[in-house]
């Protein structure tokens, strides 16, 4: 099928919300806040794309994907170009993807920690942990396992009243 | 440590294009600059990576492979900038793949061979504050497509930095053991340190044009988180000079880098081209 009219930004946005992100298939590219524009280029359709982590090897694969199911509704001609500027924040994940992500079992950010990660240092010196919620029983006493989890977005946690590990999706 | 550091600009920041067509004689020291950053983060990313499988805990494990590839991504970037700048219709893959040791500009700091766990998180460390250090420069630099790349790499940064730092203090001021490794690791790595803020005319040159900071610029932050860090671990700053060991931005590496290499480059020597 190759469609005879150009479909308008809304419209390539709203199936860009039909493409999940291969390691949280949960979510999709437009939850996560990384599809960054969408626009033409005589009959080229334009999607700028930033990455999470730099060296996310999902990136790659998200592209892919973007430009099959562009393909598949009927546009001939699409090209996903990578923008780094400005960089990808957790703040731009939306509402919607926050419930989504709790639903799956995943922490979403704790809001208003973007760009302090939750410095190991304050709490060395006696400050407080970013108090995450426990996403399956709600308990916020929870103790970070590790810094690192199962994808470079994701610390690894454990939760004190239900005992059961899960993953936070970390804020940058 | 603190991530709110800003230095004013120099000029506002313009696109490398741009700079070069006023400045054409900054291409061969701005190639040379973009090769010192790639290669340092390409070669000590290839390092932490030797780990992946070996770590001493699960989650090492993975924090060890989740940094690596933090680095392989910024040097993807860097020096997916330098074969633009270079002009020569080479790739960031050509860059890493077909050089020869003595075409490599990376420091020696992250040639060193891992040795054991505390030697490997002593030199992330040493490392981070460095490399946090200038990221925060960068993010003023004259060349925007530098700053871009910096402001993306700073945050991951900020986070290789916290964490390192953490564990230098805790197996520093762990047991007597963990003391005795991290105290060996410091004073091994120690002479290598000092090549990070080691200046010499091609960074002289950049720096000028405020497009890369002079590195003895930034000595003082890097010093200063390390004295601080060291003397949380209870570890001694080591005695004596800690630039004797250089030569890697130039070019004069250790015979570390050749294994290295050779097993990093193997599959694109024997079969140039190949793609997965």
């Amino acid at each position: 099928m190759v469609i005879e009219t150009r479909p308008d930004a809304a419209t390539v946005r709203d199936w860009l919300a039909e493409v999940p992100d291969p390691e949280i298939p949960v979510i999709s590219v437009t939850d996560l806040g990384i599809v960054r524009d969408v626009g033409w280029e005589d009959d080229t359709l334009v999607v700028g794309v930033t990455p999470t982590y730099s060296g996310c090897p999902a990136v790659a694969v998200i592209e892919l994907e973007i430009d099959a199911h562009l393909r598949a509704k009927g546009v001939e001609s699409v090209r996903v170009e990578r923008r780094l500027s400005p960089p990808w924040s957790t703040d731009w994940l939306t509402e919607e993807a926050r419930e989504k992500l709790r639903g799956y079992g995943i922490a979403p950010p704790v809001d208003g920690t973007a760009g302090d990660v939750g410095s190991l240092r304050a709490v060395r010196m006696g400050g407080a942990e970013v108090a995450v919620a426990c996403p399956r029983c709600a308990s916020t006493k929870t103790q970070m396992v590790s810094r690192h989890g199962s994808t470079p977005c994701k610390a690894a946690y454990r939760c004190g009243d239900c005992l059961e590990p899960f993953d936070y999706f970390k804020c940058i | 440590m603190s991530a709110d550091a800003t230095i004013a600009p120099l000029a506002p920041a313009r696109p490398v294009d741009d700079l070069l067509a006023a400045a054409p004689e900054l291409r061969a020291p701005l190639v040379t600059g973009l090769c010192r950053l790639g290669d340092a983060t390409l070669i000590l990313g290839h390092r932490v990576s030797e780990w992946c499988g070996h770590g001493p805990a699960l989650e090492e494990d993975i924090a060890l492979a989740n940094t690596a590839l933090d680095l392989i991504g910024h040097t993807q970037m860097w020096l997916g900038l330098a074969a633009q700048v270079e002009g020569r219709g080479r790739s960031a893959d050509d860059l890493a793949y077909h050089r020869d040791a003595m075409h490599f500009r990376n420091p020696l700091l992250v040639e060193v061979p891992n040795g054991d766990i505390g030697r490997t998180l002593m030199r992330l460390f040493l490392f981070d504050a460095w490399h946090h250090a200038l990221l925060e420069r960068l993010v003023s630099s004259s060349a925007t497509e530098i700053a871009e790349i910096a402001a993306k790499a700073l945050k991951e940064v900020h986070y290789h930095l916290d964490r390192s730092s953490d564990l230098v203090v805790r197996l520093g001021d762990g047991s007597e053991e963990s003391h005795a490794r991290m105290q060996a690791a410091l004073d091994l790595l120690w002479p290598y340190t000092g090549e990070l803020c080691f200046g010499d005319d091609t960074d002289a040159a950049l720096a000028e044009a405020g497009i890369l900071p002079e590195p003895g610029d930034l000595r003082s932050a890097w010093d200063a988180t390390v004295r601080e860090t060291l003397a949380e671990a209870t570890l001694a700053v080591p005695e004596g000079r800690n630039d004797v060991q250089r030569g890697g931005r130039q070019g004069r590496h250790t015979e570390h880098l050749g294994y290295l290499l050779a097993e990093m480059q193997f599959l694109q020597r024997a079969y140039p081209g190949a793609e997965w």
